[in-house]
């Protein structure tokens, strides 16, 4: 007869101790007593030298530099930005070239990555060595390299504005850029977009119905013409009803540049081309290891259930690969968003170019300016971390379950 | 004959059948692995049209329509030479001593090519695994070319040693010379000898530390001699000259070497169990990875000076240096990490049960089983070391692309076909550097995982 | 391991051979030193550039050369730093150099904020622009819609911003971090005009392929006064860098030359006496020799004869004297009397 063990004594003082000297005693207390005593007197040092070299350079400190007048033009802002405007609107107009560059980018990566990866493991033996070199040659050689490689290449290729190559008459493709009809939004532009959204709601609602009659009761339901009806036909009668929602500004040539559409600068387009190949070219080798790792049965498996390759790689290899590839692909993702920073090169207006370079040496506040560059890179790299990470979470969910 | 059907006998021979699809040999291969379906035969062809379109090119421009020899850019105009030119190597041999040298004084140059020599010599041993005496060649390599590099490099001398500087730290009045280097250096030896000894647990134990250290002084006392640094050293070339390859090589063989006792201190902090270390190296190392490069080499350029005392300067490839040492330090430091943990916890405890230390198990036992184990991963953090090297362009220090983009602004050479020659000569070297390094990195990883693959 | 802890010991080897370098009595110092050490640019022609085998040569540089010679008597002791727009300004106020002439405007903010001091004009200068002669424009105010290529980090970014608002011209601005960036782009055809101080347009100009095809177009859109730059604190340097400059361009309006200097010191004119140091200890007052003009005469020659062989008629770039004639002769170098 006996008794359930007890359980063991609090005793809190005793587990704090042990827990703050990590199990090595006065003498780890000590140890960090002592590291912490040295950091704190680096980091004062530190603080106190950097106030007095501020002061006898006759710096400004704090961050009221931020209201000052900026009095230079930056040649891409997604928001409305003038020379009148403050020091902030800059931060955040190059912030947001900085996420734009990212998103394409890393969009793009992902793509070609992923068909860089199929390909290399293709049966076919000369996309697959052809893969292989892509992958080897563009890794093997600097991002910076590359970049200014695409830019010189980009530029040097194309015409000046008054010999553009046009495209349909409406778009043009010169040294300048690729401007293309802007499109201003019209009376029948609210309706036409709740069109477009309903039309696609009502797919997803018919898709999953459609799903769970099959999963149910093993009928299958041709939805594919109903969905296809509604996203034209919705959004038509929206256009008959109240009216075209958009308008085109299409650009023409006056004097030296095209007036009038949007225009995508060579810097963005250079600048999206290397990081995308070059980023490719590592997403390809992670997505390929992980293609890899997934057990040669379950091609086999999906072989004799009839499938065909795409499908098998679709619907049993990829799936099971995702969870591997993961980890590294969010590095990755991370690599693309720091590199570019390397816009600076090119003259790209992005965060680090247009806050840090020409911000920092219209002011002269090194200290404020780059904490600031700094903090918003770790946040960046944070929210996509972070990101990722929850995506890896559901992964996991939906594969247990 | 018995009129049973089941036996059938032939009497003339059957017609010959066609032979059977060839699998095997050139066509057997065309047929499996390129024409075997329609889409493959279309991505074949698409295959082979990309790459006529991409090779075709690229090797009329580098050697048929290529321009061999000329004084300056006359030579390369396609109006000249009667035939639409390739590349212009003649532009690269007028700046090739730039772009490999920059601007070292041409007499002093037998100096770099010293150091690069000692520097091959030290590095190739290391890579042949099955040549001996790893510890004293990576000792060599790692801790004592570096600062003999230093020295016949940028040159200068010493003007004392340990108990000199000290007397500077704390402000004492030392007025250097000859005698009193000698001095001091005898003095610094003999103390640290001493503390060797009696670190290393008195005399018995400790003897063999003892040695060991000085002879590492005498070595050290051959190198004074042998260089006159406490001469005041050969001639001073200031880092401003420094350029091209030097550079490269220069920042990313420092990058890497001082990377590597970061990176091993900063693991073993982010593995320790002692709170406030480990939550200083999570921090330090989630900053610097968390940062781009070229904003470490900005903090580093802009900021270090602001953080020392007025009177003191770095020069200002120093400060490139010490952020690119700490910025790959965080990097290899995770590297390291996932080695650590790789080893199993039965190593640590079979040494606790032999009752050696803490610093004697990582030392003796884990630290060298983790790093033979990351070998691989850390030579693939090396390339990305070389080629990040590239960055330093951007805070104004001359490296091989910053000085062929000053060559591009050259006037006596500058011709349409330019740029693409320079940066076809720049990218071959590189991509031949990062190649051969990938290539050792998987043949160690072979090597590694032989045990594996029977 | 073993070797892990002498690493320790030898790391301040490092820290041991930088040179601590002092902010007050910079001539004590340079002399000390026995080099002068001189902040210019990374490849201005005409103004500071080195050929292939890194000599170095130009207006700026010929003023560091000047200095060096009054203060140590020799005018090739002297170590060029060829410093980015960016960082040449710290680089003066850390120490590093000793006097910055890296053809620098002279700007109110400059001269306070930044704990610099602004000593004389070298250059007088203005902003301007440059185009390709086949675009048919003659005025600066023809160019709205225009791409123009600036380099960051320079007055030259917002004067442009200042000029085309004002001016009521849309424009698109393509800015680089260095000035060779800017021209390459420029003559890729990214950009139609490139904007930056005249003395740099026509110097840039050398670097195209066809510099003829380009030209700068009349209008100064901004007041450019290049001069050099001593850190603030250090009186006696202040005035020795302010009146080295001033002694050469009454050097030019007395006409003493590289050739004649030797004849000049014979000479009985009481104010070419008081220039040459063989009336009065002028040269004691600044903390010199009393030769000191000889010495700058005899290793440069005067402010026209820099002007020409670096700048001018006797260079590549041609520009015309302008603005930087003598007061007495149409321009507006005029240097205060030295007596």
């Amino acid at each position: 007869m006996a008794t359930a063990p007890r359980r063991p004594p609090f005793r809190p003082l005793t587990r704090l101790w042990r827990v703050l000297s990590g199990d090595t005693g006065w003498k780890g207390i000590a140890g960090q007593l002592v590291f912490a005593g040295l950091l704190a007197w680096l980091v004062s040092d530190i603080v106190i030298n950097a106030r007095a070299n501020l002061q006898a350079q006759h710096i400004a400190s704090g961050f009221g530099f931020l209201a000052g007048t900026a009095g230079f033009s930056v040649n891409q802002a997604l928001i409305r930005y003038s020379e009148a405007d403050t020091y902030l609107r800059v931060f955040e107009v190059g912030l947001l070239n900085t996420l734009l560059v990212s998103i394409i980018g890393i969009v793009f990566a992902t793509l070609i990555g992923f068909a860089v990866a199929l390909g290399r493991l293709s049966p076919n033996w000369l996309l697959a060595r052809l893969s292989g070199g892509y992958v080897e040659i563009i890794r093997n050689l600097p991002l910076l390299f590359q970049l200014l490689f695409w830019y010189l290449a980009v530029l040097a290729a194309l015409p000046n504005p008054r010999q553009s190559l046009s495209v349909f008459g409406v778009a043009f493709l010169n040294n300048r850029g690729f401007v293309v009809p802007h499109m201003e939004p019209q009376q029948g532009a609210g309706v036409f977009v709740v069109a477009i959204l309903a039309a696609i709601a009502a797919s997803l609602v018919m898709m999953a119905y459609a799903r769970r009659r099959l999963y149910r009761h093993g009928e299958r339901l041709r939805v594919w013409p109903f969905a296809l009806a509604l996203l034209i036909g919705l959004p038509l009668l929206g256009i008959v009803l109240f009216g075209v929602p958009v308008s085109f500004d299409v650009p023409v040539l006056r004097g030296f540049n095209f007036t009038g559409g949007t225009r995508v600068t060579p810097e963005l387009v250079a600048l999206t081309i290397a990081l995308s190949t070059y980023t490719a070219a590592f997403i390809a080798e992670i997505v390929r290891g992980g293609l890899l790792a997934v057990p040669k049965g379950q091609m086999e498996a999906g072989a004799s259930l009839g499938l065909s390759r795409p499908a098998i790689l679709r619907l049993v290899i990829i799936p099971q690969a995702m969870r591997l590839i993961l980890p590294p692909l969010t590095n990755q993702y991370l690599n693309l968003t720091k590199n570019s920073s390397l816009a600076v090169a090119i003259g790209y207006p992005d965060l680090f170019s247009v806050f840090a370079g020409t911000t920092l040496s219209q002011t002269g506040q090194a200290v404020e300016i780059i904490a600031m560059t700094m903090a918003v890179y770790l946040a960046i790299s944070l929210v996509t971390s972070a990101l990722m990470n929850a995506y890896g979470w559901h992964l996991d969910r939906s594969q247990r379950a | 004959m018995s009129g049973d059907d089941t036996i059938f006998v032939r009497e003339t021979l059957a017609p010959a059948r066609k032979a059977p699809v060839v699998t095997t040999g050139i066509i057997g291969f065309l047929r499996t692995r390129l024409f075997n379906s329609p889409l493959n035969i279309v991505l074949t062809f698409a295959s082979a049209a990309l790459l006529w379109i991409v090779l075709e090119p690229t090797i009329r421009f580098l050697f048929v329509d290529a321009v061999w020899k000329g004084a300056d850019r006359t030579a390369c105009l396609a109006d000249q030479a009667g035939h639409p030119v390739g590349a212009c190597w003649p532009f690269i041999q007028a700046k090739f001593t730039q772009l490999t040298y920059g601007f070292y004084p041409e007499d002093q140059r037998w100096r770099a090519n010293l150091t690069f020599a000692l520097a091959a010599l030290l590095l190739a041993p290391l890579l042949v695994p099955k040549i001996p005496g790893k510890t004293l060649n990576a000792g060599l390599f790692f801790i004592a070319f570096p600062f003999l590099a230093f020295f016949l490099l940028r040159g200068g001398g010493l003007d004392g040693f340990a108990f000199y500087w000290l007397a500077e730290l704390f402000g004492v009045a030392w007025t250097p010379s000859l005698t009193r280097f000698w001095l001091d250096f005898s003095l610094t030896t003999t103390v640290v000898t001493a503390a060797a000894v009696w670190l290393w647990g008195g005399w018995l134990n400790g003897r063999r530390a003892g040695i060991v250290t000085a002879l590492t002084f005498a070595g050290i006392a051959l190198v004074i001699e042998a260089l006159q640094l406490d001469r005041g050293g050969l001639p001073v070339v200031d880092t401003r000259q420094w350029g091209g390859l030097l550079v490269t090589l220069v920042v990313s063989i420092t990058g890497i070497v001082a990377s590597m006792p970061v990176g091993i201190a900063l693991a073993l902090g982010r593995t320790s169990r002692i709170p406030l270390l480990r939550i200083f190296s999570i921090a330090f190392i989630e900053f610097w990875r968390g940062v781009p490069l070229i904003t470490v080499l900005f903090f580093a350029t802009y900021m270090l000076p602001l953080f020392l005392p007025g009177d003191f300067t770095i020069d200002a490839l120093v400060r490139v240096l010490v952020g690119i040492a700490l910025f790959a330090g965080a990097y290899n430091a995770e590297v390291i990490r996932g080695g650590l943990l790789a080893i199993p916890r039965g190593q640590r405890e079979a040494a606790n049960a032999l009752g050696l230390s803490y610093w004697k198990t990582t030392g003796l036992i884990v630290l060298p089983q983790a790093l033979r184990h990351v070998i691989p991963a850390l030579v693939n953090s090396f390339i990305a070391l070389f080629k990040d090297t590239t960055l330093v362009l951007i805070v104004a220090i001359f490296d091989l692309l910053g000085q062929l983009r000053a060559a591009f602004a050259d006037p006596t050479w500058a011709t349409p076909t330019t740029l693409f020659t320079g940066f076809a000569f720049t990218g071959i070297i590189y991509w031949v550097g990062c190649f051969a390094m990938s290539r050792y990195s998987l043949f160690v990883e072979r090597r590694l995982n032989a045990h594996r693959n029977t | 391991m073993k070797y892990g802890w002498l690493g320790i010991v030898m790391t301040s080897v490092f820290l041991g051979s930088l040179a601590p370098a002092n902010a007050q009595a910079t001539l004590k110092a340079v002399q000390e030193r026995g080099v002068l050490s001189c902040g210019v640019s990374q490849g201005l022609p005409g103004f500071s550039a080195p050929d292939d085998t890194g000599k170095w040569s130009g207006l700026d540089v010929d003023f560091c050369r000047a200095l060096a010679a009054v203060t140590l008597n020799d005018p090739l002791k002297v170590k060029f730093v060829p410093l980015s727009a960016k960082d040449r300004f710290t680089a003066l106020q850390s120490g590093e150099i000793d006097v910055l002439s890296r053809n620098t405007t002279w700007s109110l903010s400059r001269d306070t904020s930044l704990g610099l001091n602004f000593t004389a004009v070298m250059y007088y200068d203005g902003q301007g622009f440059m185009v390709r002669k086949s675009l048919k424009v003659n005025s600066a105010l023809e160019l709205n819609g225009a791409s123009v290529c600036v380099q960051t980090g320079t007055t030259n970014e917002q004067n442009l911003a200042d000029y085309f608002r004002s001016n009521n011209m849309k424009y698109e601005v393509v800015a680089f971090a260095t000035a060779d960036e800017t021209i390459k782009a420029y003559e890729s055809g990214r950009c139609d005009v490139f904007t930056s101080d005249v003395s740099q347009l026509y110097a840039e100009r050398l670097k195209l392929t066809v510099p003829d095809d380009h030209a700068v177009l009349p209008e100064i859109i901004s007041k450019e006064p290049l001069g050099p730059v001593v850190r603030h604190g250090d009186d006696q340097w202040f005035d020795i860098v302010k009146w080295t400059l001033f002694a050469m361009v009454n050097a030019e309006e007395l006409n003493v030359t590289q050739k004649n200097v030797g004849e000049m010191l014979k000479s009985n004119k009481p104010e070419i006496a008081r220039l040459l140091g063989t009336d009065g200890n002028l040269g004691q007052q600044l903390g010199l020799t009393n030769d000191w003009v000889v010495r700058i005469v005899k290793a440069v020659g005067n402010y026209g004869e820099s002007f020409d062989r670096n700048v001018g008629a006797g260079s590549k770039l041609r520009i015309s004297r302008g603005l930087n004639k003598l007061w007495n002769q149409g321009g507006i170098q005029y240097a205060p009397p030295i007596r």
